[in-house]
């Protein structure tokens, strides 16, 4: 992993294409912009990560689960 | 063509019934053509399965059956990568986790999976608000309605 140093108004330029400042630094925080052609799509981490292991555990579960759904009659 | 599901043995399928997915789906980036199974009578849920291999199948159900008031911004990006030219061409479905016991199961609302019904293209929106999380619930609160009907 490529480590680099940045202040508050200084950006990164990553391939031909996106700029990533840093906006300002806080408390532990720091504030991002990114600067990307609207086809890449951005998200927080912990987020893409979420809805990965959402998508993978609705795709494990008993069939008695959908036995009881394939049983489910308009009421 | 025919296809071996995971659970329902082998079905035929029309070319023109496939989805595509050409980014895959978070968790199954490898696997980009999909078909929809109804599951029950009442046509709410649908087995999203992949039609490269078998063993990958989620149920899926219309969102709006359960919360009559989801909404989201589908965004350009998304009209441009499914070719998206009028609202009727969209549906939308929802992944549901089953769980035991059922009524523990919950539906992905911060993640649709967009269809242009029209080419088949497809894709799951992550929304970047975090208005709608990826656990709501099946079964709402209030008057022991169980869901809402189709």
């Amino acid at each position: 992993m490529l480590v680099l140093n940045r202040k508050a108004g200084e950006s990164i330029r990553i391939g031909d294409d996106i700029e990533l400042k840093v906006v300002s630094v806080e408390g532990g925080q720091v504030k991002l912009g990114i600067d990307a052609p609207r086809h890449v799509e951005i998200h927080r981490q912990e987020v893409y990560a979420a809805i990965q292991s959402e998508n993978t555990e609705a795709a494990t579960f008993s069939e008695n689960l959908l036995d009881l759904l394939k049983s489910s009659k308009k009421d | 063509m025919k296809v071996e599901t995971k659970y329902f043995g082998v079905v035929e399928v029309e070319e023109n019934e496939l989805i595509h997915f050409e980014q895959g789906l978070p968790g199954f980036e490898s696997y980009r053509s999909f078909v929809l199974l109804p599951v029950d009578e009442t046509g709410v849920y649908y087995a999203l399965q992949s039609c490269e291999e078998a063993g990958v199948s989620l149920i899926v159900a219309s969102p709006y059956l359960f919360y009559k008031e989801y909404e989201f911004d589908l965004g350009k990006q998304m009209q441009l990568d499914l070719d998206i030219g009028k609202a009727v061409d969209v549906a939308v479905y929802s992944v549901v986790t089953l769980r035991e016991p059922f009524k523990e199961s919950t539906i992905n609302l911060q993640a649709p999976i967009i269809v242009n019904v029209n080419n088949g293209k497809a894709k799951q929106l992550i929304l970047a608000d975090e208005i709608y999380q990826t656990r709501h619930s099946l079964s709402q609160e209030e008057g022991g309605e169980q869901h809402a009907r189709p």
